[in-house]
């Protein structure tokens, strides 16, 4: 799986309709390890800039990340 | 390229109206603007339509004979352009191409959006429709976000604060309080600001602009024939489109918006002006750090130095180069598809010395700069008293 740092992130307490149930939840842009950045949501504890991340599943094409031990 | 002016200009009041349809608030802005103009509609030779979301808001589509049919302009050229939040002034900057081409002399502009007749996660969702729906959006962000993103981003790279972002909520509600036709006329100090309730973080409500019906057209003919219709022409001294990636995660660096950069670069060269020689701007305020960068991005300032220069009353109306003394998208409102004409609208009521309370001295030379989605799309247009 993927790994990378935050490049940036926001928690999202108004949400469109087909992800209300989900709100309050957080989105982040990821630069990842292998190059290029990807735009996923965060599971578990609360990410912040240049936090370093793996991604641990991937749900409807959309990528899901975990924090990952600090570098 | 021959000389252009904006000949006539009118607008529908901003705001949520329940008993108007898209029509009616398309034909009243377009019978004001023919009025202002002193033009019939059989003169009018072309006709534009910005409207971003018609078929979704409101269920239809082929909008553009729809709205001029009404306005009795029949026969003519009539295109929709849809370009997200910027598709009034993508229709402007169209309409201005074909009249300096000189392909035809009498062109229509009118923007429009009806929006409230769907509830807010509704228009979320519809909104959300402009940035990259198999990446970023299916994520579950909306424009909110994206812009917190950018917020964030801006915060971390150049010291940016909360404060700053409020204080550009608090000048654009002052403006607004004082606009007859904004949606939201009330004053907010940078406490209330500050403890809105959180849309994305770090953007509260104050942060956002509103969700609202409305419309707005203008009229463009050769400089050489504005006197048939006017004594107040409005000269389009510089204007330019410019593009960029959909998806937020393809830029390089989100603090900042090349195509902004690219359109305004360009619309200096034409007008022959520079950043500096700018006295007054009515810009995209679609979210409050929106205004922030677009300063930065229009060589107003440089580049992090926005979150200050609006703290420090610079873009008040009392201020070195006020920014939105109409109230903005934030207090004016904002129904997507009429924003840029309207800003269109609101610089030359500046120039024609018709902004009442909002009056401001020195207004000669004004930017609008309207974008679109997280900037995908840029307009840059510069006017000049003729």
């Amino acid at each position: 799986m993927r790994t990378g740092f935050i490049y940036t992130e926001t928690v999202i307490y108004s949400a469109p309709e087909a992800f209300t149930k989900d709100a309050p939840y957080q989105t982040a842009i990821v630069t990842l390890d292998g190059g290029g950045r990807v735009t996923g949501r965060i599971l578990g504890e609360r990410v912040a800039i240049d936090d370093r991340v793996a991604e641990v599943e991937e749900r409807d094409g959309v990528p899901y990340f975990r924090k990952a031990p600090q570098v | 390229m021959r000389p252009v002016a904006v000949i006539g200009v009118g607008k529908t009041p901003f705001g949520a109206f329940p008993n108007r349809d898209l029509l009616s608030l398309a034909v009243e802005a377009g019978e004001k603007c023919l009025r202002n103009g002193r033009v019939a509609p059989g003169q009018v030779e072309s006709f534009y339509l910005g409207n971003f979301a018609g078929p979704s808001f409101v269920g239809q589509s082929h909008l553009a004979p729809y709205v001029s049919t009404a306005l009795g302009i029949l026969g003519v050229p009539s295109t929709r352009v849809e370009a997200a939040c910027a598709s009034g002034g993508s229709a402007f900057f169209h309409a201005w191409a074909e009249v300096a081409a000189g392909i035809y002399d009498v062109a229509m502009v009118v923007g429009v959006e009806k929006m409230t007749s769907q509830p807010t996660p509704r228009v979320s969702e519809i909104l959300a429709g402009a940035g990259d729906c198999g990446g970023e959006m299916r994520a579950g962000n909306t424009f909110a976000s994206l812009f917190a993103m950018i917020a964030r981003r801006h915060m971390h790279d150049f010291g940016t604060r909360r404060e700053h972002l409020a204080a550009v909520a608090v000048k654009n509600h002052a403006n607004g309080a004082l606009n007859p036709d904004a949606h939201m006329r009330k004053v907010i100090t940078l406490e209330q600001a500050l403890n809105g309730k959180p849309v994305a973080d770090p953007l509260t409500v104050y942060d956002c602009s509103l969700i609202s019906d409305g419309a707005a057209a203008a009229i463009l003919a050769p400089l050489e024939r504005a006197a048939e219709f006017t004594d107040k022409p409005v000269r389009v001294l510089g204007i330019a489109q410019a593009s960029d990636y959909v998806a937020l995660d393809r830029k390089e660096d989100i603090t900042t918006f090349p195509a902004v950069r690219r359109a305004a670069a360009q619309a200096y060269r034409m007008a022959g002006v520079e950043a500096k020689d700018i006295q007054f701007a009515e810009l995209h305020d679609c979210f409050t750090i929106a205004e922030i960068i677009a300063t930065e991005d229009l060589g107003f300032v440089k580049r992090g130095e926005g979150g200050p220069y609006a703290f420090a009353g610079c873009t008040a109306r009392d201020g070195a180069r006020p920014v939105n003394t109409s109230g903005g998208l934030k207090s004016k409102g904002h129904p997507v598809g009429a924003t840029g004409v309207a800003q269109i609208c609101d610089l030359a009521a500046q120039m024609r010395g018709e902004a009442g309370e909002r009056q401001i001295p020195r207004h000669s030379l004004g930017l609008a700069e309207n974008l679109g989605g997280s900037g995908a799309t840029c307009v840059v247009s510069i006017l000049g008293a003729a």
